[in-house]
């Protein structure tokens, strides 16, 4: 008898797995090609293909510089750095700090939990309705206040350049913490048991526990939550749409809004060049958890 | 029975429990107002006299541009962008899943690699290029092609949940159905799915809400004829004309909301794990 040729063996299983062969070498790693190689070139509305047509139109750096010459591409970034620090900042600490107080062995988690997590379940274009509608100062919680007496009163973020980012901020926090806390309620329970009671014994204090003994041991859970919140961020669409819709001005414009922008309108390259610079800020996020993940592997 | 501390953790869920509920309570009783109690009253309080106009006139009677017809042509739109995402993305995910679990090859493992990593990288790096691929597919501006983008964004998170889930399943009973002569897809059919109803279930729920909630791939892949509900929503809102009725677009941002929170109310150990598979890999 002969050997079976390799390349059939599994043959059904090959040919099963080919959709998924197919949008990992298409879409994953054909579409991020082009798109970063399109960004150093001219192309404005029709798209290229060939190796030739990428040399007649290649223009090297100018994309970028011009990008980075653009005003609205500044405040578009700073905006997304105002969110994502701000965001993935304080999703992590009230995450966190919301898991700790729901493995207190309380009584109706489940219906705390279901609190704080249904947001999660809405669309970021809802979410961004609501918080506009409670934040419009002539009818919501300013108007409210003053009704109340407190004439001076004012919180005019939404209608306010200076501010508008950060009801973007409010609203997603209301909408993602929920998230975090489950995940970190996931990972507080997967701690031993035993570590609690050794720790009881020793005398140490709850707090310094959670501090000194949890938080370290849940380390990979937290950088894989870090990823997941951070890489969320980037994203970043919807929900200034619902929102701000990028205003007052352009106040609150961020790069995902200037992309799609630039993308449908006759700037191509100029749409892929910004669409490249978000891929280097995911690609810095991801970095400590490839770390994690290969170190794991390797540690069998 | 009372101790401090216990009633200070309670006091501190109590409290953040109110933040997350208000924007639900003042979306519900606002809704439930007309407009001039919107332009008299407090937003936190509610109307004496409830009425459902607003709610009648969100579903059926709201005009974006110089269409009035509300947000029932969005409704379904979105039911039909559903069903037939969840049910493609979800086979094409948990035959992989399957391949990638009982029937390894090293190309799908280096594809599974990729998808997990890519599954991070930000959509707009996809959002041209699935232009062109839809349009060369001939499928641009249709169901079909949002279709297809719900299933090439799904493919990552329940791929793995699938791969996982059949991992931990015995592998004696695979081997069982090898040895008595099963192939790929009876081995799939009689052995793995009747097993798998749970995983199935954390998948369907993690895609209805996901696609239902999707505004950014509607808008791009799907026409105008065709858009989601969370699109009509936007632009019914953003339709300025005549005076603004707060409670129409309140009483449109819940009906848009309805179907994901009925879901989540219903179902909220497994949408839990849906959403925790891609944080804590078994």
């Amino acid at each position: 008898m002969s050997r079976p040729n390799p390349l059939f063996r599994n043959l059904t299983s090959k040919v099963a797995a080919t959709p998924m062969i197919f949008i990992v070498l298409v879409v994953f790693v054909g579409s991020t090609a082009w798109t970063v190689a399109s960004s150093f070139t001219s192309i404005k509305t029709l798209p290229i293909f060939t190796p030739r047509e990428f040399y007649d139109t290649w223009v090297g750096w100018d994309q970028y510089v011009r990008l980075f010459n653009t005003p609205r591409w500044i405040t578009s970034i700073t905006n997304l750095a105002i969110y994502g620090l701000l965001y993935s900042g304080f999703a992590f600490v009230i995450g966190f700090l919301l898991a700790v107080l729901m493995d207190q062995k309380i009584r109706a988690e489940g219906v705390f939990r279901t609190i704080y997590l249904y947001p999660f379940a809405l669309s970021f274009i809802v979410t961004g309705k609501v918080w506009a509608w409670i934040l419009n100062p002539a009818f919501g919680l300013e108007k409210t206040v003053r009704d109340l007496g407190w004439t001076s009163f004012s919180f005019d973020w939404l209608t306010n350049r200076d501010m508008a980012i950060y009801t973007v901020v409010i609203a997603g926090l209301w909408q993602g913490t929920g998230l975090v806390m489950a995940l970190m309620l996931a990972g507080l329970r997967s701690i031993d048991d035993e570590i609690w009671r050794a720790a009881r014994v020793d005398g140490i204090p709850k707090w310094r526990t959670y501090l000194q003994i949890v938080v370290p041991m849940m380390r990979p859970v937290m950088i894989t939550i870090f990823v997941i919140v951070a890489s969320g961020s980037v994203r970043v669409y919807d929900l200034v749409i619902a929102l701000t819709q990028g205003g007052p001005g352009n106040s609150s414009q961020v790069p995902s809004m200037y992309i799609y922008e630039k993308l449908f309108v006759g700037a191509l390259a100029q749409g892929t060049a910004a669409s490249s610079v978000l891929l280097l800020a995911t690609a810095v996020i991801l970095i400590p958890w490839i770390l994690v993940e290969f170190g794991k592997k390797g540690r069998g | 029975m009372f101790a401090p501390d216990r009633v200070l953790i309670y006091t501190l869920l109590i409290v953040t429990s109110i933040y997350y509920l208000v924007p639900l309570y003042v979306m519900i009783i606002t809704s439930l107002k007309d407009l001039d109690m919107i332009r008299e009253g407090n937003i936190f309080i509610p109307t004496a006299r409830p009425t459902l106009d607003a709610w009648i006139k969100a579903w059926s009677q709201a005009c974006t541009g110089l269409n009035c017809t509300g947000l029932a042509p969005g409704f379904w739109n979105s039911v039909f962008i559903t069903i037939p995402s969840v049910v493609v993305s979800i086979a094409v995910a948990s035959i992989s899943g399957y391949c990638l679990a009982n029937w390894p090859f090293r190309v799908a493992e280096w594809c599974f690699t990729i998808l997990l990593v890519g599954s991070f990288i930000p959509y707009q790096v996809f959002l041209y290029p699935l232009v062109i691929i839809t349009r060369e597919m001939g499928i641009y501006s249709t169901l079909y092609a949002v279709i297809f983008v719900h299933t090439v964004f799904g493919l990552p998170i329940l791929t793995l949940l699938f791969r996982n889930y059949f991992a931990s399943l015995p592998e004696e009973l695979f081997k069982a159905a090898r040895v008595d002569g099963a192939g790929f897809w009876r081995i799939f059919f009689q052995v793995m799915l009747p097993m798998s109803v749970p995983i199935f279930t954390v998948a369907v729920i993690l895609q209805v809400t996901g696609i239902w909630n999707d505004f950014l791939f509607g808008v791009i892949y799907a026409g105008p004829t065709n858009y989601p509900m969370t699109v009509q929503l936007n632009n019914i809102v953003n339709s300025l004309q005549g005076v603004k009725e707060y409670n129409v677009e309140m009483a449109a941002t819940i009906l848009t909301g309805l179907v994901p929170l009925t879901i989540y109310f219903l179902s909220g150990k497994y949408f839990v794990r849906g959403i925790a598979a891609g944080a804590v890999k078994g």
